[in-house]
């Protein structure tokens, strides 16, 4: 495999890494309305996700970089073309990372309520927005020279990207639940269990009719076998989540994400972005790759800093693996 | 206003806005590892309420300092891309590392330290504090090179009309980049000594001033002062000579910058150093221009010798006009700039004064920390109310300094994004009015704009309402109740 392609597919790979990670924190912060009956289960749910939100951001902070580095013109045009969903994304991100870190600093339901809201705005609107702008760039956009979007702001919403951001979000929503079903305890994971269970076939259905219409129009044999594995994968997740099995669920529900972002990036593949409005505008895997000496450069760094990544980040889940419930929840102690 | 004069407000106002938070985290979170270290080592209390106490205002700062680096990472592909797609195959590869090497690092192990209170076992608790502050000055590392190598491109060869990397250790190993990273840490590190010095004064003055008696509370007050005061006064003297060092390159490679710092119009040799000027600095000609001058120190500072010729703005006209063209290049893409004359010269009120400010506010930060230390000699506390005013109206210096000094330095290199290097590969720069996005318009540009400038506002308020309440409330109000039970149930030692 040469570098271009092996950047392409590590793109590919640190995304799947973000929303296999973040989903799950998205979720969680979608939930919180409707899981949490009081501020103390409100607050199991914030803390199930509390040491490890800010590690799972970064994962959409490298994949961007590594864009940038290793394939430059994907990097401007996606986030010039897709600028005012790229800007709401930002502004739900700010918003929700300043509220877990304010949420409990003064003690007053007036202060709860308002950072609960921008809990709740900030962890629905990034996999709506990311949903949109992924699946955007994989089935192709009315892109011009220098990458400049033909046709204004609602050329983005292409049937493809608008069912990739009720996918995304879908998929959040169900993992949030599995996640807290196995971070929590008592009443709120049965809550959390219920509340997959119920609602899963509904939020998963998105993400089974993207891969499936993404791979008619435009599948190859490798990603239509990727896509059925995730089919299978994502039936399979609510089968063992039926039958109370909530980490083989939280697995295969991985499972799905990863077979989903493979399959959707590998349809088209060597193009990256294709230009729905003349091929010659497109941006693929040769015309936008960097440098072989750059790509060696980040490859190198990769090479290293990955595998330390994994240790580290899969020992802070493992120090903060226990479940949570309200009765550990500390009494209030703020100024 | 057209969509480059937005576009370069929307950058100004979020990055001067992230570079508020950036320094206190960087000095703040190494001063809170040492105060942490102290307690492992000894088992002082003190130590340990030192910790909390500033750790505490720490937290609440870091928080905006990573949100707000986020639009950072974006903003160069969403507003700049013409940049990015320029740049790209050089300037990426810092902040891919920066991302891979120092970002994941800070983020996950200050979760670690967050929550990890008698959860890890006490010397791993701390080599987590001291992953996660180490991470964000390599942080500061990667992204200044990247920044540098705007400045003064090194490393590249120029490949179809675009720069292409041949050494990153060049791009890493840019003096620019090591002067601009010693440079900006120890301002980091001067934020973090007044910070310290405000908030201790006020606190001594306002619980111990009356009597003498050596309780806790005392103590965490006046070793904090005085490591304070201490950290500012050295930091202060390292960002003078590392100031002294950047302008020395300044003089070498962008000799336009060092003309603008100084309102420099005519070639002086030997140059006088400008102290206060009155008058319009803003005409290049310098015409109804009075400024109270030391003969002879801007030579030395450009080049360690009393006589050495400073070009002025005047003179470099020619030059920059000979070696990078009269006119803009013929391209609708550059609006109304397609094809009109280039210029040169920075805005010189901007670079007078940001230089200016630079400079007073930084010394103001060290003098602040000098008269703390006297005032508070032999334990100590003066007993007049302007002493904790003084000292909390000085915490903002630093600050001021560190924002103006980028200001500066930002402003000193316009018209280009990329500045030519002198010696370095021909061709290889980049007009600030040719980066921005062709496709994006001033529409979109401007709600960006007004959207992250609210919510900054909005933001920058909530954050110093937390501050100071948690800064009012002293060591009770993070330390949790002593008669709180414990036992193996205890699944959370800290809970949001």
């Amino acid at each position: 495999m040469d570098l271009p392609t092996l950047w392409f597919w590590v793109i590919a790979a640190l995304w799947t890494g973000y929303f296999f990670l973040e989903g799950f924190d998205f979720g969680v912060g979608m939930l919180t309305r409707l899981l949490a009956r009081d501020n103390t289960e409100r607050r199991v749910l914030v803390n199930t996700i509390g040491p490890v939100w800010d590690g799972n951001e970064v994962w959409v902070i490298v994949a961007i970089g590594a864009t940038f580095a290793a394939f430059p013109p994907w990097y401007a045009t996606m986030l010039s073309a897709e600028y005012l969903p790229v800007l709401l994304i930002l502004l739900a991100l700010i918003g929700r990372g300043v509220a877990f870190e304010y949420r409990g600093k003064v003690d007053s339901d007036r202060w709860r309520r308002g950072w609960d809201l921008v809990i709740l705005l900030g962890s629905w609107i990034p996999p709506l927005g990311w949903g949109l702008v992924i699946t955007g760039i994989a089935t192709g956009l009315p892109i011009g020279k220098d990458g400049v979007l033909e046709g204004g702001l609602g050329a983005l919403f292409t049937w493809p990207a608008v069912l990739g951001a009720l996918a995304l979000t879908g998929f959040s929503l169900v993992h949030g639940a599995v996640f807290v079903a196995l971070k929590t305890d008592g009443e709120i994971r049965r809550r959390a269990h219920a509340l997959a269970l119920r609602v899963g076939p509904f939020c998963l259905l998105p993400m089974a009719v993207l891969l499936v219409l993404v791979q008619v129009r435009q599948g190859g044999p490798v990603t239509i076998v990727i896509a059925a594995i995730g089919l299978l994968a994502g039936a399979g997740a609510l089968v063992r989540l039926a039958a109370r099995r909530e980490g083989q669920a939280f697995a295969l529900l991985g499972v799905l994400i990863a077979a989903a972002v493979m399959s959707l990036f590998g349809s088209d593949f060597p193009t990256i972005i294709a230009s729905t409005v003349d091929p010659s505008f497109s941006i693929t895997v040769a015309n936008a790759a960097s440098s072989p000496y750059t790509l060696g450069v980040i490859t190198w760094v990769a090479a290293f800093g990955t595998p330390a990544i994994l240790v580290y980040q899969g020992w802070t889940y493992w120090v903060f693996r226990r479940r949570i419930s309200a009765a550990h929840i500390p009494p209030v102690h703020v100024p | 206003m057209d969509v480059l004069d937005v576009a370069r407000w929307q950058f100004a106002i979020t990055t001067v806005y992230h570079f508020l938070m950036v320094p206190l985290t960087i000095g703040l979170s190494i001063v809170v590892a040492v105060m942490q270290t102290a307690w492992v080592r000894t088992g002082k209390a003190h130590y340990l309420a030192m910790t909390k106490f500033w750790g505490k205002l720490m937290l609440v700062n870091f928080a905006m300092g990573v949100v707000t680096g986020i639009v950072q990472e974006f903003q160069f592909g969403m507003t700049w891309s013409a940049y990015s797609r320029f740049v790209g195959d050089v300037f990426g590869a810092p902040l891919a590392m920066e991302g891979i090497v120092a970002f994941m690092v800070e983020s996950t192990f200050l979760g670690l330290w967050i929550f990890g209170w008698e959860r890890l076992p006490k010397r791993v608790h701390l080599a987590c504090l001291w992953a996660a502050a180490l991470a964000s000055t390599a942080s500061a590392y990667f992204i200044l090179s990247a920044n540098s190598w705007m400045q003064h491109p090194v490393g590249i060869q120029l490949v179809d009309g675009k720069p292409q990397l041949t050494s990153i250790w060049a791009l890493l190993s840019n003096n620019t980049a090591i002067a601009a990273f010693t440079h900006t840490v120890s301002g980091g590190f001067a934020v973090a000594g007044t910070f310290l010095v405000g908030i201790s004064a006020w606190h001594l003055w306002r619980k111990h001033r009356q009597s003498a008696v050596d309780n806790a509370d005392r103590k965490v007050w006046s070793a904090s002062l005085k490591l304070g005061a201490w950290i500012g006064m050295v930091a202060f003297a390292a960002v003078a000579l590392t100031g002294d060092t950047q302008g020395k390159l300044m003089f070498e490679q962008q000799p336009m910058k060092m003309a603008a710092a100084e309102a420099l119009c005519h070639t002086e040799a030997p140059a006088s150093f400008s102290i206060f000027a009155y008058g319009d600095v803003s005409r290049p000609d310098c015409e109804n221009v009075k400024s109270i001058t030391v003969p002879a120190l801007l030579s030395f500072l450009a080049h360690n010798d009393f006589s050495t010729e400073v070009k002025g703005v005047q003179d470099l006209i020619p030059l920059y006009e000979q070696k990078y063209g009269h006119n803009y290049p013929v391209d609708p893409s550059l609006g109304a700039l397609s094809g009109q004359p280039i210029d040169y010269v920075p805005d010189l009120p901007v670079t007078y004064w940001g230089f200016r400010l630079m400079i007073g506010f930084g010394g103001l930060a060290a003098g602040a920390a000098l008269l703390a230390l006297w005032l508070t000699r032999r334990g100590r506390i003066p007993r007049t109310k302007w002493f904790p005013r003084l000292a909390l109206l000085s915490i903002a210096t630093p600050f001021l300094a560190n924002s103006f000094g980028w200001i500066f330095t930002e402003m000193g290199r316009q018209p280009f994004v990329v500045v030519p290097n002198p010696t370095g590969v021909d061709g290889v720069f980049m007009y600030t009015a040719q980066a921005v996005s062709p496709g994006v318009g001033t529409g979109q540009v401007l709600t960006s704009l007004i959207a992250l400038t609210a919510v900054y506002g909005v933001l920058a308020v909530v954050e110093v309402f937390l501050l100071v309440r948690y800064a009012k409330a002293g060591v009770e109000g993070v330390m949790p109740p002593t008669d709180q039970k414990k036992s193996d149930d205890d699944v959370l030692a800290f809970a949001y």
